[in-house]
């Protein structure tokens, strides 16, 4: 343990510098540069508005806050989920040359979309003013999805980025995945119907949904559902503890297959 | 003092690949053959039992055909690869100089690669921040520093990344014929570089198809063939069976 301690200690540059990178490197040459970060979650939010609540006639007032409440974390999950997925082979080239922990890449691909999803809250403080969403008390609570939504995306990084290595289609299977993952969220539809009927456990079974419809009824000035908070936790923790001992096991077979 | 210490010990590293024989084209055929335990691989062992121990300030050459296992031996030791069996105890900082610049992001300008493949190596922030000018000038691109890597020549990346692996000094070095770095001009300088180190008792891992090169720079050498040390011992020793075997 001792080891891993001090080895973190000493390649703490590197995670930051693989951090930076990714952040740099995402907006270099595009006009707008990091702007983008906070443009294209409202550009998005303003078309699923027009299609979801204009022209489908879901009628909810601050129908925009909600879609980009949701939007806002189930696209920082699928960023991070893909990032450390393709994490090792992106890096190959300095696997196979250099010895560096392994575990530094796709964790590093985490952090550099967890701090662009942190800078893209700034729109949602936007929009929740225009639309006249005032903060209330209930709002801290926010800070407890926006901070479980990290190991969540974190274990299920290491978990596909260990098993992609090995079984390349996991890249295309997660792209499914993500779909569905994203229909049970809720982002774009009120899920009160589907909840109340029999299917409900297809919402409440996904973590995702637990943390985006709490970190909503924060923002809404909601009850909290601790149920499903907990469930959320608790599935954190045990993801993350998967993804780091699969990685662990199978880190030194890596470079036989990249 | 520490006259007789020890740097490096290998002790009896064996490494295996699978080679995987046939073609498996769909997943269904994949599940067949895995179901019925039916996947072949050759196997084969890039090396086998080898074991050697090197004192500190001992500059071992390593010689022996393409393929005999030298590339991957230097790998194991620099810990890319993690033998099937056997160990590898290192004593003291290691710098790998296997592909010089392997760290290097194209897109990113020369400056910015300083600190990245800095990092890479494990140096700090501030140890860069302090050796940086010593970098630029060594490796002569003051001009070029703020442009993106994908704009540099061969020559220009490979001196950047000698700059930057050989700021420190290591107790272990690897080199993986890097002393053919650049043009002639900087040939030297990289050579007097490594040259400095050698007199600073560092211990060395020097591989070449050279073996005027070996004999000059090395006092220990050993042969690999097929992944296994057919010789080992004094350069001159090891020198002239290999002499032989390449007539």
């Amino acid at each position: 343990m001792n080891r891993y301690v001090s080895g973190f200690c000493q390649y703490r540059l590197l995670l930051w510098e693989l951090v930076k990178k990714g952040i740099k490197l995402k907006y270099r040459r595009s006009y707008l540069g990091i702007i983008w970060t906070l443009l294209e979650p409202l550009l998005q939010t303003a078309v699923l508005t027009i299609v979801f609540g204009t022209l489908l006639g879901t009628r909810t007032k601050n129908f925009a806050v909600y879609i980009l409440a949701g939007r806002l974390l189930y696209s920082f999950f699928s960023g991070a989920t893909n990032g450390a997925m393709r994490a090792i082979r992106a890096n190959s080239a300095m696997i196979k040359k250099v010895y560096v922990p392994k575990y530094l890449y796709p964790l590093s691909a985490v952090l550099f979309n967890y701090i662009i999803f942190l800078i893209s809250l700034i729109v949602l403080v936007i929009v929740c003013l225009f639309f006249k969403v005032y903060p209330t008390w209930n709002l801290l609570y926010a800070f407890l999805p926006l901070f479980l939504i990290l190991p969540f995306s974190l274990g299920v990084g290491m978990i596909l980025g260990t098993v992609s290595v090995f079984f390349r289609d996991m890249e295309y299977l997660w792209g499914v995945a993500l779909m569905l993952i994203m229909y049970t969220s809720a982002i774009f539809y009120d899920p009160t119907n589907i909840l109340k009927s029999e299917y409900a456990l297809v919402l409440k079974l996904n973590p995702l949904f637990c943390l985006i419809s709490n970190f909503r009824a924060a923002v809404f000035n909601d009850p909290i559902n601790w149920k499903m908070m907990a469930y959320a936790a608790a599935a954190s923790v045990v993801v993350m503890i998967l993804g780091f001992y699969m990685f662990y096991k199978k880190q030194d077979k890596f470079i036989l297959h990249i | 003092m520490g006259e007789n210490k020890l740097a490096l010990e290998v002790n009896d590293v064996s490494i295996k690949f699978n080679l995987s024989k046939e073609k498996l084209d769909s997943l269904k055929e994949y599940m067949i053959k895995f179901l019925k335990r039916q996947i072949k691989y050759d196997e084969f062992w890039a090396l086998k039992n080898v074991s050697f121990t090197l004192n500190k300030g001992d500059r071992l050459g390593i010689l022996g055909l393409n393929g005999a296992g030298k590339s991957t031996l230097l790998k194991v030791i620099a810990g890319v690869y993690k033998p099937t069996t056997g160990t590898v105890k290192k004593h003291g900082k290691i710098a790998p100089m296997l592909e010089l610049g392997a760290g290097f992001d194209p897109q990113y300008t020369g400056r910015e690669n300083i600190f990245l493949y800095g990092a890479v190596l494990g140096f700090s922030k501030e140890f860069l921040k302090s050796k940086y000018d010593e970098i630029v000038a060594f490796s002569e691109l003051e001009k070029f520093i703020d442009v993106p890597l994908k704009n540099y020549s061969s020559g220009m990346r490979a001196r950047l990344g000698f700059a930057i692996a050989t700021i420190v000094e290591p107790e272990i070095l690897i080199l993986d014929e890097v002393l053919s770095v650049g043009d002639a001009k900087f040939k030297k300088k990289s050579e007097a570089r490594i040259m400095s180190m050698f007199d600073k008792g560092v211990t060395v891992l020097f591989v070449s198809h050279s073996l005027e090169q070996v004999k000059r720079l090395c006092n220990k050498a050993i042969i690999l063939e097929q992944g296994q040390i057919v010789a080992s011992g004094d350069v001159e020793e090891v020198a002239e069976i290999y002499e032989q075997k390449t007539k």
